[in-house]
């Protein structure tokens, strides 16, 4: 039977290029890309990896969204992923990170009842908008899955039962064995992702878009109503703190102190 | 729920929907209509509107949250050193407990193995309480482990608010505790408030939201967690009004650890841990500490750059060595360039590369436009320059006035002794 790979990945807005309207204090998103989030196509190169390297792999790319996401499916299925499916539905619109794992939950768990159980899901730590790292682990707990984030590191052995990982750390990483299935959330130092081929770009695309009833999700789990976090209010940052002159009487002491405050904040 | 548009004032002046950080808001027939998928609820455009025309959202029925009381700091330990984050979160944690009421308590949750003589070192810090659960099977972290214990703590005990410091661990933790527990987690905060009034306070000294609607007399004590989104270009302030625990990561860094206070005591309670080998799926083979590799100036995450001041070429010998001590790369200003004293690829600036490391290190660059404009959204800015006047000073975060040929040496020989010079400043 096929060794399975889940990708979970997500359409972001290019956050280098966001400028505010400095007259409104709001985001202008007119002109801003749209691109596949940094950590998600690291996700998906890795499963990539594993389908070059052996026979019988599947890579199928998961991710929720408005109906202009499809164009993310696009890419990764030129990239290598052999289907694509989006969740896509109002319902779900609005959700924070818990109703949104609900929401793939359902989804995947809705994938593996046709097509058996995944063996391997990858996932990127974080999105660029969001920044908040927790749909990856919330989807592992809530398909009880073992999960490893921050893998900079990975390899399956020859029987694709086991994988060993580097989980990075602050200040160093740890090496991890843990068993398939498993969920595990990837980072830039893992690999470079590969480029979108001429034949995967002018190739047959099998994309599938669900709405929350084909998933057959519990709608009080999702969306903006089910959301236990809310936004109570938003608004831009205020400019840039004016900096410290650092005291000291000789250039050692100057050094010394210097050092202490970029340690206090944990900068160093 | 979603803000509502009494329709008889709205004039469609669209100063709503172009308000609306979500495009909540369209104008249809000369009147805002609220798409309530979208809306959050954040009610921004309330305050927008001239004409009272928007109905904020209504507030979530209360329910029954009486069950939960005092604040958590996940106290994290690696190989029996609290991480500082902690300590900091537990003088974090006081201030807001001691805003939702007198009796309210902050604790910390002490998970390891041997680690009973740390309770110590948080009560010292200010914690009240400590829960410690201790087990040869939580000497290191595992996410299986860890949760299954703060699930356990978490129903039997049922705080109010539990913290977490955004370290690669209480970021692996955190979320698998929020799905376990059903409940709201804000990532990477970087502001809490309890008070409505504090909150009002702090939006007034640092942010340009209009607080006009908010009541600086609302009896709600439910923690309003302010986070950046949008790479640092939105910041947003999240509340977790309907399940329990509210929960948050906050970054390191930004939360100010209480004096230490020698000998201080409190209440340990000890819980035993309904851990078993069963429930750890996964197997550490290794935990190392390693020195970070070199790399590519933007990706550097520290950049030691040199400009004008060093003098001449040889100037960079010392950059050289000042970058391989602290694990970074070598980056110049375009006027080092010019001079010949080093390849263009180093040139960090508007021709140049564009960098933002964790820390970038100016030594002996004046700051032209150019070159701020290359380096300006830097972590962290330390210049060192001779004249205190010059432009790069003003941006810097950190600004040493003297001669670079003195001060990086003392930088260099110092570095090593970083986190020791630190904890002596913190005794």
């Amino acid at each position: 039977m096929a060794f399975k790979i889940l990708v979970c990945a997500k359409q972001v807005p290019d956050t280098n290029v966001i400028k505010i309207n400095p007259k409104t204090g709001t985001l202008i998103r007119d002109g801003v890309p749209s691109i596949l989030n940094h950590d998600d196509n690291n996700a998906l190169e890795e499963a990539l990896k594993i389908k070059d390297k052996f026979d019988d792999v599947t890579v199928t790319v998961i991710s929720m969204g408005p109906p202009q996401a499809a164009d993310l499916l696009f890419e990764c299925i030129a990239k290598g992923a052999d289907e694509g499916y989006l969740v896509s539905d109002r319902a779900v619109g609005g959700s924070d990170t818990w109703a949104t794992s609900n929401t793939l939950t359902a989804a995947i768990q809705k994938w593996e009842k046709v097509n058996g159980k995944a063996d391997l899901i990858f996932a990127g730590r974080q999105a660029i908008d969001g920044d908040t790292a927790q749909v990856g682990p919330q989807i592992a707990e809530k398909l009880h899955l073992p999960q490893v984030t921050y893998v900079e590191e990975f390899e399956i052995s020859e029987d694709k039962k086991e994988v060993t990982v580097k989980r990075q750390l602050e200040d160093g990483y740890e090496l991890i064995k843990v068993k398939t299935p498993c969920m595990l959330t990837t980072i830039k130092e893992l690999n470079t992702p590969r480029y979108m081929s001429m034949k995967g770009i002018f190739g047959d695309k099998k994309i599938t878009v669900w709405n929350a009833k084909d998933i057959e999700v519990d709608l009080n789990t999702v969306g903006v109503k089910a959301s236990p976090t809310n936004v109570f209010r938003s608004f831009t940052p205020a400019p840039k703190a004016p900096g410290q002159k650092v005291a000291g009487d000789t250039e050692n002491d100057q050094a010394k102190n210097l050092l202490v405050a970029l340690k206090g904040k944990h900068i160093i | 729920m979603a803000v509502k548009i009494i329709k008889e004032n709205c004039k469609g002046c669209s100063l709503c929907a172009k308000a609306c950080p979500f495009d909540a808001i369209t104008i249809v027939d000369k009147k805002a209509v609220v798409d309530e998928a979208k809306c959050t609820n954040c009610n921004t455009c309330v305050a927008k509107c001239h004409f009272g025309a928007i109905e904020a959202a209504p507030k979530a029925e209360a329910v029954d949250l009486s069950a939960y009381h005092d604040v958590w700091v996940f106290a994290e330990q690696r190989q029996g050193k609290i991480q500082n984050v902690a300590l900091e979160l537990i003088g974090e944690g006081k201030r807001l407990a001691k805003d939702i009421s007198e009796k309210t308590q902050i604790c910390a949750v002490l998970i390891g193995n041997n680690i009973g003589h740390l309770a110590q070192e948080c009560f010292e810090y200010g914690a009240e309480k400590v829960y410690l659960c201790e087990d040869p099977l939580l000497e290191n972290y595992t996410t299986d482990g860890y949760t299954k214990v703060f699930q356990q703590l978490i129903d039997e005990y049922k705080p109010e608010i539990v913290m977490y410091g955004a370290t690669h661990i209480g970021r692996d933790l955190a979320p698998r505790i929020a799905g376990r527990c059903n409940t709201g987690l804000t990532a990477d905060c970087t502001h809490l408030d309890i008070k409505v009034s504090k909150y009002i306070e702090f939006a007034k000294k640092n942010t340009t939201l209009d607080t006009s609607d908010l009541d600086p007399n609302d009896p709600d004590v439910g923690i309003k967690q302010t986070r950046p989104a949008f790479g640092g270009n939105l910041m947003a302030t999240i509340i977790c009004p309907r399940t329990r625990p509210q929960m948050s990561t906050v970054r390191p860094g930004v939360m100010q650890k209480l004096e230490r206070v020698p000998g201080a005591t409190g209440e340990t309670v000890v819980v035993k841990p309904a851990v078993t080998k069963e429930d750890i799926r996964v197997e550490i083979l290794d935990i190392v500490k390693s020195a970070k590799e070199m790399v590519s100036l933007s990706d550097a995450k520290i950049i030691c750059s040199g400009g004008r001041g060093l003098g001449d070429a040889s100037g960079f010998d010392l950059m050289k060595q000042f970058a391989d001590k602290v694990g970074g790369v070598v980056g110049a200003s375009r006027a080092a360039v010019d001079s010949g004293w080093i390849d263009h690829s180093h040139q960090v600036g508007q021709t140049g590369t564009t960098v933002k490391p964790d820390i970038y290190f100016a030594c002996g660059i004046s700051g032209a436009i150019q070159h701020l404009a290359g380096m300006q959204t830097s972590n962290c800015i330390v210049a060192i320059n001779k004249d205190a006047d010059a432009p790069i000073m003003e941006i810097a975060d950190y600004a040493i006035v003297g001669d670079l040929y003195k001060v990086v040496p003392e930088i260099i020989a110092e570095w090593d002794n970083a986190e020791a010079l630190f904890d002596a400043s913190t005794k």
